[in-house]
């Protein structure tokens, strides 16, 4: 599928696929931000645009109010769910993140603190001593209930050796979803692709989060996107992205192959919006979110906006329904 | 529910098998079958038949060619409704080049010259004809694809220059082939209410792209759609240039324009990209004596461009460089790509590039 099946063909097979799960012809999208706390960062990966290494002059970290401040912004033009993530910053403690949750929670309860990756989850814990499960339990505690899937790349050994030798194998990807969706939180996957992988390795990253899914069922949605070598260490070697044909192959068969999976997301932000409707006859079910703020693409220079009126005249467009959902695939609103 | 054709083609839509029996026999689609193909909910299954006509003609090729688009003048006695363009005389935002600005425009080594503009109410003929002698004298490399049959109508009506006359004398002074703008959208109805009655209208347009074609000038076709016209419009019009091209032959490349919004608003919005693709695919199959269907990237966005090489388009257009009249209308798309950006847009989809030039000889196939 990844390499030979005839793109439509492939495409035709992943909407029978979507159909089957959800048989409306209805395309969900949630209302969202994605503010970073830090840019800090010592994990050096060489596909990244975002992070200053502590010390460097445009190295940044915002203190417990600025993020909410942030949060607050995000909850005035109805955000649902604030996706928070940012640097590996050591010097941040437990109480840094809990508060930022147990505070999101108790000032904005309409907003779903949707917050840290796990390769910042795998920061927390070691920097505080702690076992991944006791930092998601504390996490818990502090009302915290999903987690987001970036930090995933490609789980493969090589891939991850190569391109973030420092952020661990998939293992420590894997160990915190897989952690957290024992304890009841649910997440998402992520895949970044068009770099330095091989298909195999793509398989290698289906393979293993089916499988996980198959044990809790935690993933509500699959996020595939291609990765934008722009300001980053790879673009001496990788000049230009991953086009749409690309992009469309990736998603009709990761619906057809994760078929544990109740969502696959169409990216507009990072593949356009024109990619993003075709992506809906692709085995795309949801939109993916309005994203008021963004700072990590947009520090590889890759720069795109969206209103929710605009997100309601695309999905219609490509001839769906929208629906406004929650963090958890919730229905808020049909239009 | 999957039909699962013979020929493995995967259908959704299962009244779309009679038409795969057609395609895959050579039988050439009736009015109904086109008009089905702009009513299927099955966009895969329409695309991958346009991808098996495509196939059958070019195998994995996809075509583009290092051209420049030259606009001589905006300057324009008519008022289309669709067109951001055109100015009057004096009016902010009118130019008007003169021969060595037009040289100017052309870089030695550029294989083609786009070259469309206004009807200029004081240009005579003569300054046309001189116009491409100079270029021709200049950049001997470079094919002049040049004025619109529109344009060539308007010499008649401004000038009484009769179109045979005009594409003799232009064809002797170094023209090459003609380009295929002008058509709009082949209906009564919509000239009257787009204002376009002033110009050259449906019967026109073909017998000029006929006297070209007898004339050995090959030409290319268009189609101005996502505004207000009906689908059975778009049939129509394809329709009327299939049985212009069995009589004439000349035509290369049918290229579907996707109408701009910009400030002439027809529509709120642009048409959206499924419908891109579902055209080019209907084209590509309708057309069956079409050697190219056209994804201009300039109109549809590089994006919906790259995808339709899987929905039966052979050929991109070029790089362009400074491309006016979209660009005036607000186009989000660049004024011009790099050889890269063309070459990437070929390759995602997972086909060969060959870079052509005016007329289809090819100058180099890219790995």
């Amino acid at each position: 599928m990844l390499t030979e099946a005839p793109l439509l063909d492939l495409g035709g097979l992943a909407q029978e696929a979507r159909f089957r799960l959800h048989p409306e012809k209805h395309v969900s999208f949630v209302i969202d931000s994605n503010p970073n706390y830090t840019n800090v960062c010592i994990t050096d990966c060489q596909f990244c645009a975002f992070y200053r290494k502590p010390g460097d002059p445009e190295a940044y970290t915002l203190s417990v109010e600025e993020v909410l401040a942030k949060v607050e912004f995000a909850a005035k033009k109805g955000a649902t769910t604030v996706l928070l993530q940012g640097g590996h910053n050591p010097t941040l403690p437990l109480e840094y993140y809990t508060t930022l949750v147990s505070e999101t929670r108790r000032r904005f309860p309409h907003v779903t603190p949707h917050f840290f990756t796990a390769s910042e989850i795998q920061t927390v814990a070691q920097v505080s001593g702690l076992a991944v499960v006791e930092v998601l339990d504390r996490l818990w505690e502090a009302g915290q209930r999903t987690l987001p899937g970036g930090g995933a790349e490609v789980l493969s050994e090589r891939v991850r050796r190569r391109i973030e030798p420092k952020k661990g194998g998939p293992g420590a990807w894997l160990e915190v979803h897989r952690e957290a969706h024992r304890r009841g939180f649910k997440s998402t996957a992520t895949m970044m692709y068009g770099h330095v992988e091989e298909p195999d390795d793509l398989v290698d990253h289906l393979d293993a989060i089916r499988e996980l899914q198959d044990m809790f069922g935690g993933f509500t949605a699959f996020v595939p996107w291609s990765f934008k070598p722009g300001n980053t260490l790879l673009e001496k070697w990788i000049k230009q992205y991953k086009g749409p044909n690309t992009y469309l192959r990736m998603l009709a068969a990761a619906r057809l192959y994760l078929d544990n999976f109740p969502h696959v997301q169409a990216s507009w932000f990072s593949e356009g919006k024109r990619a993003g409707q075709i992506a809906l006859h692709f085995g795309a079910d949801d939109w993916g979110g309005t994203l008021f703020e963004e700072n990590v693409h947009r520090a590889a220079d890759y720069v795109n906006t969206i209103t929710v009126e605009e997100i309601v005249t695309l999905i219609r467009e490509a001839g769906f329904t929208p629906v406004q959902r929650t963090t958890t695939y919730e229905t808020i609103k049909t239009w | 529910m999957l039909t699962a054709a013979p020929g493995s083609l995967l259908l959704r839509d299962s009244r779309l098998a009679s038409v795969w029996d057609k395609v895959r026999n050579g039988v050439r689609l009736s009015r109904e079958d086109g008009q089905l193909l702009f009513e299927t909910e099955d966009l895969h299954g329409l695309g991958r038949m346009a991808d098996f006509a495509k196939s059958r003609r070019h195998g994995e090729q996809v075509f583009f060619v290092l051209n420049r688009y030259v606009n001589p003048t905006n300057v324009c006695v008519l008022s289309c409704s669709f067109c951001d363009f055109a100015r009057k005389k004096g009016e902010d935002g009118a130019f008007e080049n003169s021969i060595e600005d037009v040289l100017d425009m052309i870089k030695p080594g550029t294989r083609e010259a786009h070259i469309v503009g206004g009807h200029h109410p004081d240009w005579p003929f003569d300054y046309y004809e001189r116009m491409i002698g100079a270029i021709h004298a200049a950049r001997p490399e470079t094919q002049i694809k040049a004025f619109t049959a529109a344009e060539i109508d308007y010499l008649w009506r401004r000038w009484k220059i009769e179109p045979r006359e005009a594409l003799t004398r232009l064809k002797k002074a170094g023209l090459h082939s003609m380009p295929g703008g002008g058509a709009e959208i082949f209906s009564k109805r919509l000239q009257k209410e787009l204002h376009y009655s002033g110009k050259a209208d449906a019967d026109r347009w073909l017998e000029i792209h006929g006297i070209a074609h007898s004339l050995g000038i090959k030409t290319n076709a268009t189609m101005l759609y996502g505004h207000i016209e009906t689908m059975a419009e778009r049939v129509e019009h394809l329709l009327r240039l299939r049985e212009q091209q069995d009589r004439s032959g000349g035509f290369l490349t049918f290229i579907p324009l996707a109408y701009q919004v910009g400030t002439t608003k027809l529509v709120p919005r642009q048409t959206p990209p499924t419908d891109d693709l579902r055209t080019i695919a209907a084209s590509r199959l309708l057309l069956d004596n079409f050697p190219h269907i056209e994804a201009y990237w300039v109109m549809i966005g590089e994006e919906t461009a790259s995808v339709a090489l899987h929905f039966g388009a052979s050929d991109v257009n070029g790089t362009l460089e400074d491309e006016k009249i979209a660009h005036m209308a607000q186009a989000e798309s660049p004024p011009g790509l790099a050889q890269e950006q063309i070459l990437r847009m070929i390759r995602d989809a997972g086909k060969v590039a060959v870079e052509r030039d005016a007329l289809y000889n090819v100058v180099k196939v890219w790995n």
